[in-house]
């Protein structure tokens, strides 16, 4: 199946990626290059076949439910949280205005 | 005194505890190897001498005063730039993480300070570990330090580990971090002459990791040996609370399980791995490698891995499908990059960031994942790819009840010029057709040099093996390197 440009388009966007038209004219024919290769899938039979959830088995363990169980990941690090954001401002992220 | 970046792993740990040299003079040299070599080579994103000699120091202090040594004590390391460094630039190559300095330090790198190491800097890497040449990078290509008989053309270091493998080669390190999600340990170890080795999915931490496919991402060493190998895996691995996929098993003595006799083990040969378009060069180490393998004791079988085709077709979609979701948090508000257009909305401003800060081949990806993952084809691509994983997965199941390991070559050919493949992305991928299915499976795989092509460029060859065992793969290992006698290096010209 092949993808036309208007679908790349929509995929950007859901992708939240910006694209100017001559980065969607570059990347329509790779991105059915890619598809028509990946599509050689569909000659599998895989009916039967549970889809992969675990690659190596292992059982889902639960933290102890105490606050800062582990102090690396635990809370009161506001600062550290946002030392890297671009455009903090009184201990919160700052974005542009989203309601009027 | 010896040139001490001539010794690996063991030798400068062993050096060092019994007092040789001083850690102190070990970063030195590798610390002046690092600074002569970086305008040529572009291995590091980031040198940090002052690191290497910090821990250098501790070291040297801790063996005076009599205080039991760690399994690394005095080695120092470059760092793929794929770990988060606490206080020290990490950026996954990419535009958006550019300026990004972690408060926290990623649970394999602290494991390896604990041990005693120190880190020479943060190595060049494809940009989010995506691509197979290290040409996706935002700080510049890392260039080989091997070159063909009679040409100064640059070549490929391998990727995505491509600074790591480079700086090993080029003794810019004894050691380094590498991470593999489809090939990314293996296929630059081949291309530069060294040993790696991906691990059991879950023996290391991913915790601290810039994310890129969270089922299959893997680190692991980088080094010059097998016994080196060994040495720093045990290091870099153990159980991680903070990683919900870390395993919950003690870390085996490697290095003291080394054993090449091979005797009563059983070597498997998959037939699908005999491909069309592989390099003649390859197939003779191949050839060459079941020979040695069979000197040290083996019994050779054939074995069969059906679904081997369908194996880099199922990563392009579930590799993808997992950076899409995972590379979502780059969105311009909480790190890195914004990119914020006169009048431009909230919306807006994550395009915007993300269309500045990612470059071409991560974009690639994050659409295709998108795509795949979209209402109305989720199940015929996505679902139907991780089918296909199952299957691959039973394959080796299927196979390893005939044999203990599985030899086959790390790459269809040998390094190739930069900028030969790096309009083709299909072309680019098929460099890890023999990595992929291993990285699928979740299975310990390394690559250890085998000899020599024409063109005097290294060739590596692989080793798969069960889960959890890593020694049966170290040891076959062991057995070809100490019968290949691979000592060639590249000629240094940097």
């Amino acid at each position: 199946m092949s993808v036309d440009r208007e679908t790349v388009a929509k995929i950007a966007s859901l992708a939240r990626i910006q694209m100017d038209d001559a980065s969607l004219d570059r990347l329509v024919p790779e991105f059915n290059n890619i598809l028509a290769w990946v599509e050689q899938l569909g000659e599998v039979d895989t009916s039967g076949v549970e889809p992969m959830t675990a690659v190596i088995e292992n059982h889902q363990r639960l933290r102890d439910d105490v606050v800062d169980a582990d102090p690396l990941t635990g809370g009161g690090v506001r600062d550290k949280v946002l030392a890297n954001a671009p455009a903090a401002e009184h201990g919160f992220f700052g974005v542009p205005k989203v309601i009027e | 005194m010896t040139d001490l970046t001539e010794l690996g792993v063991k030798a400068i740990r062993d050096g060092v505890a019994s007092g040789d040299f001083t850690a102190r003079e070990v970063a030195e040299s590798f610390n002046a190897n690092v600074a002569a070599a970086q305008d040529a080579l572009n291995a590091f994103i980031v040198a940090t001498p002052e690191k290497a000699l910090e821990a250098a120091d501790a070291v040297d202090a801790a063996r005076a005063r009599g205080d039991t040594l760690g399994k690394l004590a005095g080695v120092p390391i470059g760092m793929k730039d794929l770990f988060a460094t606490k206080g020290v630039q990490t950026t996954a190559a990419s535009h958006i993480l550019e300026g990004f300095v972690p408060e926290y330090e990623s649970t394999v790198s602290a494991n390896l300070w604990r041990a005693g190491a120190g880190m020479l800097g943060k190595l060049n890497l494809d940009q989010f570990a995506m691509g197979s040449s290290n040409e996706t990078s935002y700080f510049g290509n890392v260039i080989s330090p091997w070159r063909k008989e009679g040409s100064n053309a640059g070549l490929a270091p391998g990727g995505s580990s491509g600074g790591s493998s480079a700086a090993v080669a080029a003794r810019l390190c004894p050691a380094a971090t590498g991470t593999d999600t489809g090939g990314s340990i293996r296929q630059p170890a081949a291309f530069t002459g060294i040993s790696g080795i991906k691990p059991t999915y879950g023996r290391c931490s991913r915790w601290g990791i810039v994310a890129f496919a969270s089922s299959l991402d893997q680190a692991g060493p980088m080094v010059r040996d097998v016994t080196d190998c060994a040495i720093m895996l045990e290091a870099m691995a153990g159980f991680d609370p903070k990683d919900s996929t870390s395993l919950d098993l003690p870390v085996p003595e490697w290095e003291a399980g080394l054993d090449p006799d091979l005797r009563g083990k059983k070597v498997g040969i998959p037939r699908e791995y005999r491909m069309d378009g592989t390099d003649a060069a390859i197939l003779k180490s191949w050839d060459d490698g079941i020979a040695w393998l069979r000197d040290a004791g083996a019994e050779i079988v054939d074995v069969s891995l059906p679904h081997t085709k369908y194996a880099l077709p199922a990563y392009y979609i579930v590799a993808p499908a997992e950076a899409s979701s995972n590379l979502a948090r780059y969105d311009g508000v909480r790190y890195g990059l914004r990119e914020l257009p006169q009048g431009a909305n909230l919306q807006e401003m994550y395009a915007a960031t993300r269309a500045a800060g990612f470059g071409d081949e991560v974009k690639r990806r994050i659409m295709i994942g998108t795509y795949v993952l979209s209402a109305g084809f989720y199940d015929a691509y996505y679902n139907q790819a991780q089918r296909v994983r199952t299957l691959i997965s039973n394959d080796f199941k299927a196979a390893f009840e005939q044999c203990d390991v599985i030899l086959a070559p790390t790459t269809p050919t040998a390094s190739f010029p930069l900028g030969d493949k790096v309009d083709d992305p299909l072309a680019m991928y098929l460099n890890d057709v023999f990595a992929v299915p291993a990285s699928l499976a979740g299975l310990p795989a390394m690559s250890v040099p085998a000899g020599l092509n024409a063109d005097g460029l290294p060739l590596g060859l692989q080793i798969i093996g069960r889960a959890f065992d890593e020694q049966g793969v170290l040891n076959a290992g062991l057995a070809i390197e100490s019968r290949a006698g691979f000592d060639a290096r590249p000629k240094r010209w940097w």
